[in-house]
């Protein structure tokens, strides 16, 4: 024994006898993960929440958030003797005066945008495999309770600079809340501390995004990691590859040196984009003041979709009793979204009742093989990309020559036509691809080659394929439509004739799928 | 020069020699030139408005009707004074190329001999904004970098952008880009507003004002990129595309290389 | 439903063929090379960034093409900074690619639904557990349990009242009252009509007492655009134009959607533009939204000339500026 496996070895013995951990650690330690690049879309939201937490503690220390007016007299020439909140001006200082700390923050702005770009990867990733399947209804929805935390962290954090394009993003917020009926206008006045823009709200907002919120993303990112944990990764198909089972790499060494090493990478991925791209220049914004705007004011890419939503609105106001509604922000910006992410959280349990499939899956499905869901998600990415591009849509409109009324006017019919249309394409889409399967584990792959046949024909020779991939093009299940009688076995009509016949309707559509290859097939073409 | 001559023959060495070349070229092209121009501005001066009208008659009168009187696509130039026909013709908005959305920036067509001849004519026919004296345009002495930004920001930045990049305005049309802009054009806009853009009044911008404008424009022209690449200094959009395209992108090509088994 | 067919048996892991690192020692020993120069250029980095940070001076700009003229120390740090970390990471993964033990392992899963016996015995557990608690027996109990606890919910929300003031006439009013001075933003300086040409708009504020000392809950209602057009453009009702003076017109800079500054004037189509929205009013007819998604025309303020010449408000907006709220009455 060498020495250093005896010091270890003292260490652990220190350890177990006062935790009794060595049982727990080993299973651990064994456990498996298997590989796939899909699978680390998730290891890249953690990383940057880790890298967020580094780089905002760092600003932190010289963030001053306030909105006490000074009169700036720092580095920058331009804004010189300008009258500005402290907190705008400490910002000017972080990013002047402290070396590295633009980097910094430049760092947490762009880890931000990844861990938000990642969340929504991530989100595709779990949603076309099917992974939120039971038994993993539960993370799937802590996942959105994380996306939506991760929108109002990011709206806080990018208004806390208080420079002239995160005061209009507050200016909007304010409006926003302003509208909802009856308590609008009092909620506003209590968290801005007083009319728009208020004396409380910056350091309020600093609170909520240095302490509370990053305080339950821990936890909820905690929970969220233990279940993966507990629950075990799921796979996809492939030969060894079963309900029953998970093969992989165990943690260690190999995943260990991987995923730790990925944290590197993408940290230093983050670092080369901060250092060579400018994100943010709120010295260029200058101080927020309400009197003032700027051309092209967007919010982060992640909110963009909702102003898309907001700008395409129709111009309608209910006046009656002496009271105002405003449904040109209401609905875009509070009923719409909250329809999406409720509908969102409860997709899992809406496909168990359609497919009524209440079993547990740990196998992933190849995107196709289930169309209808893969079309309901391109239907839904659809949606929100046409909203994107009505959020840019100035920007847009100056560098392709176009017109923002256009683009307004494509947008507005756009976001009722195109996502239909993506639903019906994406879906026969998948059935060519599933009848493209078919065709090539029944005929096999083309070589190129041609033969001439004893009588003239020229055929191309097809390949058969592996073996391996043969098991995974028929590995998935055939879907068949749920069997629902309006009767039951004695006659008697059963209660809730419209909720089944809506489950039926619905589970045919989802059922649509191109016929498996039989065993009987098979065998033909074997003898072949 | 025994090392260069080792280098002769490396590949990248024609295109840098050529690159070289080229700048050698240009630069002296450019200041060749601007000392011509320099002599014609002299002359320019004395040019007569009978000139200018020849020019006009030639020129303009189609759109703008034989006195300048305006016509049915084209406003009347009787007021408009010599600023906004420099600014016009001298930024080769006019006369336009296509007659679409708005007039475009390009190359003059007009030389500054014969741009300062149609202006002492168009000013001949009734009193309107004079080209301000060079004199008057010393902004590096007499601005006011910091209050020509809050100016900006009041004044300009809802259509040019926070940093004078431009900015979309309804139907197709849009502020142009302030960058490369020259000081006397800059002057001559505010004071005429051409086309969709306001007029800036010297009572209610002062040209102590105006100047501090310009200089904060000139300012933000030069400034190095703090930060790094700026994509456009056009806000969130950019940084959004960049995050999905070079942060995902880069980071989901590693994913795959780290996941895929080495050989 | 399960699987119809299975050409080869799915419960054997094929076996994975041998890395060249697993045969070859030279690639083996290569391998291990790489790792070293990777983790080798990581230190580079580490030397970079501390190189940058203290001996590059802060006013350093070095071109860079495509970048344009950079920030040496930032590059320098920055970039360092990226290597260190990301050469780790490449050296990391590498090392277990191609030098650790790439044998796939299984692990076997469970059901996660509990045994029968568990699940019943848990039951039982919890029904004994609650008929100890006796809330069913105890009606008294039960009830001042409710009211306590209903109670208790409500301090915590009380304790938040002082977060600010209630509204009031917050949102109705503006510092605009009959006969004060439109004055010029930024400069505070007073405007006469002759001072506007035609096409002309001028960004104003109303004359307060400390000019240099509003408060932006003041500039976030106040703001006035004025534009002169010729009187003959106005296509207005006669009470809306008795509000304005020698074909200028004022209107609420706050835009009538959600409170951006509407400024975009085109001066030749008369439209304003909103840049957050994309409302679009059109000055002849009073600022009528004629595209977007406002829905009321921005409030015209009415204005006269002082005694000096000046120009002043005759009277307040006659309706609240800015979004609209629930107590708004829009009638």
């Amino acid at each position: 024994m060498t020495s250093v496996e005896k010091r270890i070895g003292t260490a652990a013995n220190f350890v177990d006898e006062r935790l009794g951990a060595a049982g727990w650690v080993k299973k651990s330690l064994n456990k498996v993960f298997p590989d796939h690049w899909s699978f680390m879309l998730g290891e890249v939201c953690m990383y940057s929440f880790i890298i967020l937490l580094l780089s905002g503690t760092f600003l932190t220390f010289w963030f001053d958030p306030s909105q006490r007016d000074v009169i700036y007299n720092g580095a920058y020439e331009p804004l010189k003797g300008l009258k500005m909140s402290a907190a705008y001006a400490s910002t000017l200082d972080i990013s002047f005066e402290v070396r590295g700390g633009l980097l910094m923050r430049q760092i947490h702005h762009w880890a931000a945008n990844i861990f938000m770009a990642a969340i929504v990867a991530h989100l595709l990733r779990v949603f076309f495999t099917g992974a939120f399947r039971k038994p993993r209804e539960f993370n799937w929805i802590l996942g959105i309770l994380l996306l939506t935390l991760g929108l109002v962290e990011g709206l806080f954090g990018y208004s806390l600079p208080d420079d002239l394009l995160s005061g209009t993003g507050l200016r909007i917020t304010s409006a926003i809340i302003q509208a909802v009926p009856v308590v609008g206008t009092y909620i506003t006045f209590f968290l801005f501390g007083g009319a728009f823009p208020g004396v409380g709200f910056i350091p309020r907002i600093f609170t909520l995004h240095i302490l509370i919120i990053p305080g339950i993303f821990l936890a909820v990112i905690t929970i969220h990691v233990m279940l993966v944990w507990y629950q075990k990764h799921t796979q996809f198909p492939g030969v060894g590859r079963t309900e029953t089972n998970v093969v992989g790499h165990p943690i260690l060494p190999v995943y260990m040196a991987k995923a730790g090493g990925f944290f590197f990478v993408v940290f230093g991925v983050t670092a080369f984009i901060s250092a060579v791209a400018s994100i943010n220049p709120i010295w260029l914004y200058g101080p927020y003041t309400p009197g003032q705007i700027s051309a092209g004011s967007q919010p982060d890419w992640y909110m963009g979709w909702l102003d898309g939503l907001v700008r395409m609105a129709p111009p309608l106001e209910t006046h009656a009793f002496g009271h105002t509604i405003s449904w040109n922000i209401l609905i875009p910006a509070i009923i719409v979204p909250g329809i999406i992410f409720t509908s969102m959280a409860l997709y899992p349990f809406i496909e168990s009742w359609i497919t009524g499939d209440k079993r547990e899956h740990h196998l992933l499905d190849r995107p196709r093989n289930v169309p209808n869901r893969t079309a309901l998600g391109v239907m839904s990415i659809t949606f929100v990309l046409v909203a994107l591009i009505n959020g840019g849509n100035d920007i847009l409109a100056t560098n392709f020559d176009l017109s923002i009324n256009q683009i307004m006017w494509f947008s507005r019919i756009g976001i009722f036509v195109l996502p239909p249309l993506a639903f019906i394409i994406t879906k026969r889409l998948c059935l060519s691809l599933q009848r493209a399967d078919r065709e090539l584990l029944l005929h096999g792959t083309e070589t190129g080659r041609l033969l001439r046949l004893p009588h003239g024909e020229f055929v191309e020779v097809h390949a058969p394929i592996s073996p391996e991939k043969a098991f995974i093009l028929q590995s998935h299940e055939q879907l068949v439509p749920l069997e629902i009688e309006d009767v039951d076995g004695r006659g008697v009509r059963r209660p809730g004739a419209l909720k089944n016949k809506l489950q039926r309707r619905l589970s045919k559509a989802h059922a649509v799928s191109v016929p498996k290859v039989s065993e009987q097939e098979l065998k033909e073409i074997e003898h072949h | 020069m025994k090392q260069l001559s080792r280098y002769r023959r490396h590949k990248a060495a024609g295109p840098l020699l050529l690159i070289c070349a080229l700048l050698t070229i240009g630069t002296t092209f450019s200041v060749a030139s601007a000392t011509v121009k320099q002599s014609q501005t002299t002359f320019a001066r004395s040019a007569s408005i009978e000139e200018g009208k020849q020019i006009f008659l030639k020129g303009c009168s189609s759109c703008h009707g034989l006195n300048a009187e305006g016509g049915a696509i084209a406003p009347s130039l009787i007021g408009v004074g010599a600023a906004s026909v420099d600014f016009q013709v001298g930024t080769g908005r006019m006369p336009m190329a296509d007659m679409s959305t708005q007039a475009v920036r390009k190359a003059p067509v007009y030389n500054e001999d014969e741009t300062a001849a149609l202006a002492s004519y168009v000013a001949s026919l009734a009193p309107g904004p004079a080209i301000p004296e060079e004199s008057a345009l010393n902004y590096e002495r007499d601005g006011n970098s910091a209050q020509g930004g809050e100016l900006f920001r009041n004044n300009c930045a809802m259509c040019h952008n926070f940093a004078g990049q431009g900015g979309a305005l309804t139907q197709g049309k849009y502020a142009p880009t302030l960058m490369g802009v020259e000081p006397k054009h800059i002057y001559e806009a505010m004071i005429t507003g051409p086309q969709s853009m306001p007029v800036f009044s010297d009572k209610t911008i002062t040209p102590a004002e105006k100047l501090a404008l310009i200089k904060w424009i000139k300012a933000a022209e030069a400034e190095p990129n703090l930060g790094g690449a700026t994509m456009g200094r056009i806000g969130p959009v950019t940084e959004g595309l960049l995050v999905w395209v070079l942060g995902i992108g880069l980071l989901i090509g590693i994913a795959v290389w780290l996941t895929t088994r080495a050989r | 439903m399960s699987n119809e067919l299975t050409p080869i048996d799915s419960s054997v892991v094929p076996q994975h063929a041998p890395r060249a690192t697993d045969t070859n020692p030279v690639s083996e020993k290569r391998a291990e090379q790489q790792v070293a120069i990777l983790f080798t250029l990581s230190g580079i980095g580490s030397v970079l960034l501390i190189y940058s940070y203290i001996f590059v001076a802060k006013d350093v700009f070095i071109f860079i093409p495509v970048m344009g003229n950079q920030n040496a120390q930032q590059l320098g740090i920055g970039l360092g900074m990226a290597m260190s970390l990301f050469f780790i990471g490449i050296a990391a993964i590498h090392w277990a690619k191609t030098l650790m033990p790439d044998k796939e392992i299984v692990n076997h899963r469970h059901e996660f639904r509990s045994s029968d016996e568990d699940r019943a015995e848990l039951v039982h557990t919890v029904k004994e557990g609650v008929k100890g608690v006796q809330l069913g027996r105890r009606k008294l109990i039960k009830r001042s349990l409710g009211a306590a606890v209903g109670l208790f919910a409500l301090p915590p929300v009380l304790l938040l009242r002082d977060l600010g003031p209630l509204p009031k006439k917050q949102l109705e009013t503006t510092n605009w009252k009959t006969g004060t001075r439109l004055l010029t933003d930024p400069g505070n300086r007073p405007i006469l009509a002759s001072d506007l040409e035609v096409g002309a708009v001028v960004q104003v504020l109303p004359a307060v007492e400390h000019e240099d000392e509003r408060p932006l809950s003041d500039i976030a209602k106040d703001p006035v655009l004025l534009i002169r057009l010729r009187p003959e453009d106005f296509q207005l009702t006669p009470e809306k134009l008795a509000m304005t003076h020698e074909g200028i017109i004022a209107f609420s800079k706050i835009c009538s959607h959600m409170g951006c500054a509407v400024a975009l004037y085109e001066q030749q189509t008369k439209h304003l533009l909103c840049p957050c929205h994309q409302s679009t009013f059109d000055v002849t007819r009073g600022a009528k939204v004629i595209f977007g998604p406002a829905a009321r025309p921005l409030p015209q303020l009415d204005i006269t000339v002082d005694s000096q010449g000046y120009l002043v408000a005759r009277a307040p907006f006659n309706e609240p500026v800015g979004p609209s709220f629930w107590e708004r009455n829009s009638q």
